[in-house]
């Protein structure tokens, strides 16, 4: 990103110490919000997201209730000490456009034409960021739709994959994020194989792009299992 | 009914205006329409039409880029332009149409910021993009990114009087690269296509929006719309783009 130059790939590894395609340590827990209908946390190395799910429930104000399904409503939100630099509390432009994306990335999976009149809520905080911050939150939020028991045609995972030295790399940490060649922000339904989510920037070939997606499909399917493993653990 | 009648249309190969499914409507771009802008153009596509407007002044840059010009980008959806607009702070469709649009210029490093820099860590210039919708009648991220595009081609840096920028008299033109351009690819049922008009946008819930350089690196991708997508169709899209966008950058200039 026409920063200082930082070489971020030394001997085939990563400044943390990791091969190309490994994830961080993920960490997968459900039920962590006590007052909500469904809650999930989720780590990836340092990046901490805790989401929320609250409802169906009714919708109001009435006017914006649709007769003939239920909506889903979603927050992404920063916490002021999650950056190095406070971030100034509340949405910016950054989080309304994640919001959006996130919304759109949860829709195809969940069955809202049974609650007609009705919102989902789901809210996102980002606790602790170290890049990839919105595929963790992603990925913590189908949790919480899950432990809600709200009625799902498939998960919904998400991670990112960027290129840094040339490289193609999985799951970007915070350093990575800032300088890298390019990223992708990706969200996969695994058992339909659809797409839900996708965000690039920088600069690739049209092949480059296409092995970037091949990458991201077998990650999704690797922190799948973990999602799976999470879900059956807790309600065995 | 008329939803039935325009997906049966575009089995056959039309959109409702009855142009082909990759044809755009014509593409009218006027440069330099704005007097007291460091750049500006409007674009007409069909009777979607947008200006955007350059503005430049001094700033701090930032910390992680001390030697490098700052960029902004906004959108404003104006009650005058839709009766679905409202005034307002920014909504969501707006701010990601600014961001869209902020990427595909940023990414492609088309504007060379490194040579905006007038004192390192302390003073920059900052440029501002700021879109503004006249008028819309659907796919008003392309018209927008091109306005864009062609308002930072066209934008002259103002002459410097030592702390005073004296607006009107400039000395060169801002420095840039690449021509980006961004074409945004809708899907529907099996077919794909391009520069829906607002009423074909009503059946369309699937898009990519692809911004590409002259080089046919493809510098930023947006999903958009509330149906998923297989990595076959991404690719597909991404290709119909890069190929339609060597079109559109001959209008540029």
């Amino acid at each position: 990103m026409g920063k200082q130059e930082i070489k971020l790939m030394v001997d085939g590894k990563r400044l943390d110490g990791r091969l190309p395609d490994q994830l961080r340590e993920i960490d997968m827990k459900v039920g962590v919000v006590d007052s909500a209908d469904g809650s999930a946390l989720v780590k990836f190395g340092n990046t901490v997201a805790i989401a929320a799910v609250r409802g169906p429930r009714e919708l109001y104000p009435r006017y914006l209730q649709e007769s003939d399904t239920g909506i889903l409503r979603c927050r992404y939100n920063m916490a002021p000490f999650s950056v190095t630099d406070r971030k100034s509390p509340g949405p910016d432009r950054r989080s309304v456009e994640i919001s959006k994306v996130m919304r759109l990335a949860l829709e195809p999976v969940i069955f809202l034409e049974e609650f007609p009149k009705a919102t989902i809520d789901v809210f996102v905080e980002i606790l602790q960021a170290d890049g990839s911050t919105r595929v963790t939150g992603i990925n913590a939020v189908s949790l919480a739709l899950a432990s809600a028991g709200i009625p799902m045609r498939d998960m919904v995972i998400a991670c990112s994959i960027g290129k840094i030295d040339d490289t193609l790399i999985v799951d970007l940490n915070g350093i990575e994020d800032n300088n890298s060649q390019a990223d992708i922000s990706f969200a996969f339904m695994p058992t339909k194989e659809k797409v839900t989510l996708l965000q690039m920037d920088g600069c690739l070939t049209q092949e480059e792009i296409k092995k970037l997606l091949e990458v991201a499909k077998n990650t999704c399917k690797k922190i799948y299992e973990i999602q799976k493993n999470t879900i059956k653990e807790k309600y065995r | 009914m008329a939803e039935n009648y325009a997906l049966d249309l575009i089995e056959t190969g039309r959109k409702l205006d009855g142009r082909g499914l990759e044809e755009f409507r014509k593409i009218e771009i006027e440069p330099n329409i704005i007097k007291n802008a460091e750049g500006s153009a409007r674009v007409r596509i069909g009777k979607t039409e947008v200006i955007a407007g350059v503005k430049m002044g001094l700033g701090e840059p930032f910390s992680d880029t001390p030697n490098e010009g700052i960029l902004i980008v906004n959108a404003e959806f104006t009650p005058l332009a839709s009766p679905d607009f409202e005034s307002g702070p920014p909504g969501e469709n707006a701010i990601e149409l600014a961001r869209i649009v902020d990427r595909g210029i940023r990414e492609s490093k088309c504007i060379k910021l490194n040579e905006l820099c007038i004192e390192p860590e302390k003073k920059v210039w900052s440029i501002f993009i700021d879109i503004h919708i006249i008028n819309h009648d659907g796919n008003l991220i392309d018209a927008a990114a091109l306005a864009g595009s062609v308002a930072v081609l066209n934008a002259k840096i103002p002459k410097l009087d030592g702390e005073k920028i004296i607006r009107g008299e400039s000395e060169r033109q801002l420095p840039v690269q690449y021509k980006p351009v961004t074409v945004t690819v809708c899907k529907v049922m099996d077919k794909f296509l391009l520069d829906p008009t607002l009423e074909d946008e009503s059946i369309i819930e699937a898009k990519l929006s692809v911004a590409v350089r002259d080089d046919d690196k493809v510098c930023a991708l947006q999903k958009q719309g509330r149906e998923e997508m297989s990595i076959e169709d991404l690719e597909k899209m991404i290709g119909i783009a890069v190929e339609k966008s060597r079109e559109m950058r001959k209008l540029v200039g």
